[in-house]
This record gives structure tokens, sequence and C-alpha cells, in this order.
């Protein structure tokens, strides 16, 4: 235990140092995280009727944002499994970055669902015993069990192997070995709940369709390592992090996979809704049509379509899977193209036309986007606070000293220029 | 300002002052209001789901709401907890060959049932449809406003809560803050729904309406006749619902909803499904009947019929 404390301690230690980059970038999403806060509190004051959502469209952008944060945590599951149960060597290195994702990643889930509630005072409703859970005929419920499961999975993974890597030891994988592994089905059943969640209304026609879990799982192994893999360029640029192509390259492989899963069931439910043509088409048609003179989401929706088609192909050819430039544009075009259609393109269209045909058409208001920019940058700022602390344990400058029980702390500055810039011994110099 | 109204702001500021101070304060400024709120504050954040009370519990929370209340609105309120009566399922007809679309239902009941009026809030839509299509909701019209109705043409369908006997709301509730009542009556507990909207999301029937502000509900035109489960006065950030007006429905002389009592074609029917010889089992046996949204398995005891 004493250990532990150590190892907690040096990690804040290790917190408050940085190079004046990562003051500044701590700083900016500080900023950002007030200015969230402050709308947020607006929002508390005068009700949820500061957000653009009504009776018609009960659930707006804070629920797109969170499905589709969903995605981005379950996507960690794509570096586990090659890392672990392959035990293929270039990913296992980073896969430890895929659960610090999947950490930050859920703490922005739950944030969006609590800016949602129109009572937070009230939470404590959901917690067993104290309050009452509607497990398990509530899905909602369901979602809060899985994701509070999944994160504590993956923190715990993450935290034991960091601190054994502290330690200068190997972890001992025969604890870590089972819950890896129980952590590749809780990652799938994040999503898959939350798609359940939208999945199991016969009210509303464009969600209550059997494939959507299926197409949720596809479109988040597109968007959550597309992301990883610029986000893994920004920590091999500016820290002293080694990240191999070879690793970026085969999760590109990996996405380019996803992705045509993706299409292909789109493509099957797009059929099925327009070739039946029954009254189910009306969602569809108002999505990526316009449904009588409404068409506010149409030019999302095909926004994200082109995206995602153009991100496909330079997936999927080698040639501009493997070069950076091409790479970097298909990573950024499928991050956008999964947000707006796990996000815009799919709550909202399930509630447009509403269950009795009355057309509200949503678009968030200007406090809904500050509150979603808050809780983003909650999250990269936990996650770079974890990458902090990973970064340094995972190039050795940042482990137990030679008299075991103070830090050792190599790593002074964390965001720099690399190696090949700032030479390493003038790291050690703060 | 009266005891609820503090009441909210203090629930209020209390989240606020969480929200500026951080999480990690939180659990330290959960006491800081305690010097300045009246301890009713906190029997209401503390309080049960209504159906884990027992009656005792019950008797304290009803009357510290009618101090609230009253003091609020400057009258006498009533706050009843009447409970289901032993064999009897409410049941409701619609006629829709005497519907007129005038919407005295619609401020009937927001008139009796204290819903917000700014912004408005309505339990009951009557939608418009045009007799060549017949029901045909995509094409519903809910917005008309004609200078006399009916209109050449159209027919008119009020929609409120069907009461279904499988209801898809209850279900998708987080925290069971709403059920349905042995009589079919489907309620939500106020203080204790989360606001979470799973169940409008899951209504088929547009029937669950959500306060997005703190009600607007002028003292003078509060009803001072409430249920706990019913029309008593709602708070900022909780689902509301049609309840077949269980103020009045429950009690022993068993008074018809305001919605069939201000219909001026008496195209509302109302009644006990379970008596044979009731007028809502009149209507189902001899008319021709359908109910909303059959394929979706809700079952509702709403139904809606042609008399000529």
């Amino acid at each position: 235990m004493q250990k532990v404390w150590a190892f907690v301690r040096g990690c804040f230690l290790l917190l408050r140092k940085g190079s004046r980059l990562y003051y500044t970038w701590l700083s900016a999403l500080l900023v950002l995280i007030a200015i969230g806060v402050f709308a947020y509190v607006n929002q508390l004051y005068s009700g949820l009727i500061v957000t653009a959502m009504r009776d018609q469209v009960s659930w707006g952008f804070y629920i797109s944002n969170f499905t589709f944060t969903v995605g981005v945590a379950a996507a960690a599951v794509l570096l586990v499994i090659p890392a672990y149960v392959y035990q293929w060597k270039p990913i296992k290195e980073i896969a430890i970055l895929g659960e610090l994702v999947a950490v930050s990643a859920i703490v922005m889930c739950l944030l969006f669902v609590t800016v949602d509630l129109g009572r937070p005072d009230r939470f404590w409703h959901l917690i067993p015993k104290i309050g009452i859970l509607n497990f398990p005929k509530s899905l909602l419920a369901w979602d809060v069990v899985v994701l509070n499961t999944y994160l504590v999975l993956n923190f715990a993974i993450a935290s034991y192997m960091l601190y054994s890597y502290y330690y200068q030891r190997e972890p001992n994988m025969k604890y870590v070995f089972p819950i890896l592994l129980f952590s590749i089905p809780a990652a799938i059943s994040i999503h898959t709940v939350t798609a359940f969640l939208f999945n199991g209304l016969a009210a509303r026609p464009f969600w209550n369709a059997s494939i959507l879990a299926p197409r949720f799982l596809a479109s988040a192994f597109c968007s959550g390592p597309a992301g990883m893999i610029l986000m893994f360029q920004v920590v091999r640029k500016w820290t002293n992090f080694d990240i191999k192509d070879k690793a970026i390259f085969k999760i590109a492989e990996l996405i380019a996979y996803a992705m045509f899963i993706n299409l292909f069931l789109l493509g099957a439910e797009l059929f099925k809704e327009y070739y039946s043509d029954t009254v189910h088409l009306a969602p569809v048609k108002y999505l990526y049509q316009g449904l009588d003179g409404h068409s506010a989401l149409v030019s999302y929706i095909w926004t994200a379509t082109i995206f995602n088609l153009t991100a496909f192909f330079l997936f999927l050819i080698p040639q501009t899977r493997e070069n950076y430039v091409t790479l970097n544009i298909g990573c950024v075009l499928i991050f956008i193209g999964v947000y707006i259609e796990k996000g815009m393109g799919l709550v909202i269209p399930g509630f447009v036309p509403d269950v009795l045909g009355d057309f509200y058409e949503y678009a968030p208001t200007g406090t809904e986007m500050l509150v979603t920019l808050g809780i983003w940058a909650t999250g990269l700022l936990v996650f770079t606070l974890l990458l902090r602390i990973a970064v340094p344990i995972m190039n050795g400058d940042f482990h137990v000293s030679d008299d075991g029980v103070n830090p050792h702390i190599g790593d002074q500055l964390f965001l720099v220029r690399r190696r090949d810039v700032v030479p390493e011994e003038d790291l050690d110099s703060p | 300002m009266s005891d609820m109204e503090k009441r909210d702001e203090h629930v209020f500021r209390l989240t606020r002052r969480k929200a500026l101070k951080g999480l990690a304060l939180g659990i330290g400024t959960m006491v800081l209001p305690a010097k300045d709120a009246s301890a009713s504050v906190w029997e209401s954040f503390f309080q049960k789901n209504f159906r884990e009370l027992g009656k005792s519990e019950r008797r304290v929370i009803l009357e510290r709401l009618e101090k609230e209340y009253s003091a609020r609105y400057k009258k006498p309120v009533r706050v009843k907890d009447t409970g289901p009566i032993e064999g009897v399922l409410y049941g409701y007809g619609l006629d829709l060959s005497r519907c007129i679309g005038c919407r005295r239902c619609v401020y009937g009941c927001v008139t009796e049932n204290n819903q917000s009026r700014d912004p408005q809030i309505h339990w009951i839509k009557v939608l418009r449809l045009a007799k060549e299509r017949g029901v045909d909701l995509e094409h519903s019209e809910q917005y008309y406003n004609p200078a006399t109705v009916p209109e050449e043409g159209h027919f008119y369908m009020p929609v409120q809560c069907h009461q279904c006997e499988n209801p898809p709301c209850t279900k998708v509730c987080p925290v069971q803050a709403t059920w349905k009542e042995i009589d079919g009556i489907v309620v939500v507990d106020y203080n204790w729904c989360i606001g979470c909207r799973y169940c409008m999301a899951a209504c088929p029937y547009g029937a669950r309406h959500f306060n997005w502000k703190k009600p607007g509900l002028p003292a003078g035109e509060m009803n001072p006749e409430t249920h706990y489960l019913g029309n008593r006065p709602r708070p900022v950030g909780v689902v509301e619902k049609c309840t077949f007006c269980m103020q009045r429905t429950r009690e022993p002389d068993g008074m018809y909803p305001a919605c069939l009592e201000v219909c001026p074609v008496g195209a509302r029917k109302f009644g006990n499904l379970l008596d044979p010889t009731s007028e809502i089992r009149n209507v189902i046996e001899n008319k021709r009947v359908f109910i909303l949204k059959e394929d979706l398995n809700t079952q509702p005891k709403f139904y809606y019929f042609y008399s000529v």
C-alpha cells in the first residue's frame, strides 16, 4: 500500500513538471472548460430551455456526442486484440495509449449524459441501494453499468501496467490477461448497449432496425482508430515516445475493413427502406433528401457520406494508406464523417418527423455547443494528464529511484520536439 | 418568495456551487446551503421514490407540499394521494365522427391540470387530418388556425396519453420514476424523475412532456384540488403527462376527466372497462373501434371510434 501511495505521489509531482508548451496547452484547455462550465451553470439556472431541444426532439447534441464518444471508447479494443491476443509487438507497445483513450472517452460520455439531465441534482437516484437502478429492464440502466465497468477495467489495466513499469518489473500477466480478455467483450458491449438504447424503441422506426448495433460497432472501429492515428503522430512528434510506422499502417488497414462493413451495412439499410417504401421511410427521406420542405440535415449527412467514402478509398489503397499526407486527410475525414453520421445523422432523424408527424427542425444552440466544447476539452485534459504519466513511464524517464522510495523524473519537459530536434541530454536539465 | 421557489433555487444554487468549485469540493459544498436553507429543501432532496413510502411518510410529504403550494399560490391547496379503486380499469373512447377540432379539451385540460402557461404545455394534441387520406399521421397538422371549425374536407383526431396496458415509457425509465397503477393509469413521481427524457423517446403517441424551464403557472389560475401523482404543480426539469384526471376520476363520486366535461359535442366517453354496463364497454362492443399504432403492441386503453 505504501508503494501505491509513493507511486501516486510521484505521479502528482510529475504532473506539475512540464515545458512551456505543456502549460500553455493545459491553460488553453482550462479556459475552454471554464467557458463550458459557465454555459452549463447558465443552463442549470434557466433549465434546458436554453438548448434547442423540445418535446418533439427530446434528445439533441449532447446525446449525439455521447453516442460518438462511446464509439471512440469502444475502439480501444482494436488495439487490445492485436496487441495481447495476437502478441503483435508494434501495437503492444502502444496498446496502453488505446486504454487511456478509452478512459478519457468514457469520462466524456458520463459528462455528456450528465449535462443532458433535467435534474442533475437527482443523479443519486441511479445509484443502486441508495436510489433505484431499473436494471435489467431499462437499457439506460444497462448503459450505466457497462460504461462504468468498462471505465474501471481500462483504468485498472492501464494503472496496474504503469505501476509495474514504474517499479521496473514486468506486469504479472497472470492477473492482467483475464481482465484484458474481459475488456474485449466489455468494449463491444458498451457500444452494443448504446445502440440497443435507441434500437429497442418501436416508436422510432429510424432506430428500430436490427442492423443498428453492428452499424454502431463498424463505425466505431473507424472513428476511434482514426483519431488514435492522428494522436499517435502528435505524441511521437512532441514527446519522447516512439511509435512505429508499421503499427500506424496496420491500424489504417483495419480501418479500411471496418469502413467497408460500415458502408455495406448502411447500404443494406438504405436498400430496405427505399425499396420497401413503407411509412418507415420518412426519417430516412428527411435525412437524405429532405421531406415536405424540411431539409436541415441533408447537407450534414451528404458531407458525412462523401467524407466516409473518400476516406474508405484512401485507406483501401496501400499507397495512399502509407503516405502520411493522404493518411492524415483520411483520418480527419473519417473522424468528422462518423461524428456527423453517429451524431446529428442518427439521433436527430430518429425524432423527425415526430411520432405524430410534426416537424421540428433541430439545430444546437450556442449553449449546447459551448458545453460540448467544454466536455471535449475536459476529455483532452484527462487524456493529456494520463499521457503525462504514461509516456515517461513507458520510455523509462519516470520510475522509482535507486532508494526505492522517491521517484526518478528524467523527463522534466514532456511536450517538446522529439529527440532528433532536442538532444536527449538536454532533457535531463530543467 | 415562497418555500417552493426557494427550494428550487437552493437546489440549483447547490449544483451551481458544485460546478464552480469543482467536483473535488462537491462533498464539502453539500453542507453549504444547510445554513441558509429551510429543512424542507433537504427533506425533499432525500425523499424516496413514492412507491417506497409508507402511509405515514406519505402523509408528512403531502402536508409539506400542501404548505409549500399554499404559500406559493396564496390559497389553500390540497394534495391527495388517492389510490386506485378496486375493480376499476379506466378506458377512454373518442368519437372521430363527432370531434370538430375546437380544442376546448386542450385548454380544459390545461386549466384542470395546472400545466405551464408559459411556455405552454399541452397534454392533448388535436391533429387535423384530410378526409381523403384518412388516419395518416405523417400528413397531420397540429397548428391549424381557421376562423371556424370544422373545416371542409377535414376531420380531427385528439391524441393524449393512451394509458397503454404495455407501456414502452415505463419500461425504459432508468430510475422507476414512472409506472402503471392497477387502474391502468400511467403516472410519474415528479420528485423522483431525473429528467433523462428516455420515456419521451419511447412513447409512440407523443404523450409525454418535459418542463424545459420552470413552469409558468399564475397563482390566480392554479387549480388547488390536486393529486401527488397527477395535477400538482411540477418542478422544472421533469416529465409530465395525462393521468385521466386521477384527482377527479379516482374519487368515490367519480367525476369525469376535464376534457370530457368540456367537450361541446360529446365526442368523448370514459368509464370502467371491467364494468359490462359502462358506456365505454358499450362503445367497444357496438361501434367501429380502432386503436392507434396497433402494430406496436402497446395495447392502448384509448379507443377511437365512429358513431355514425
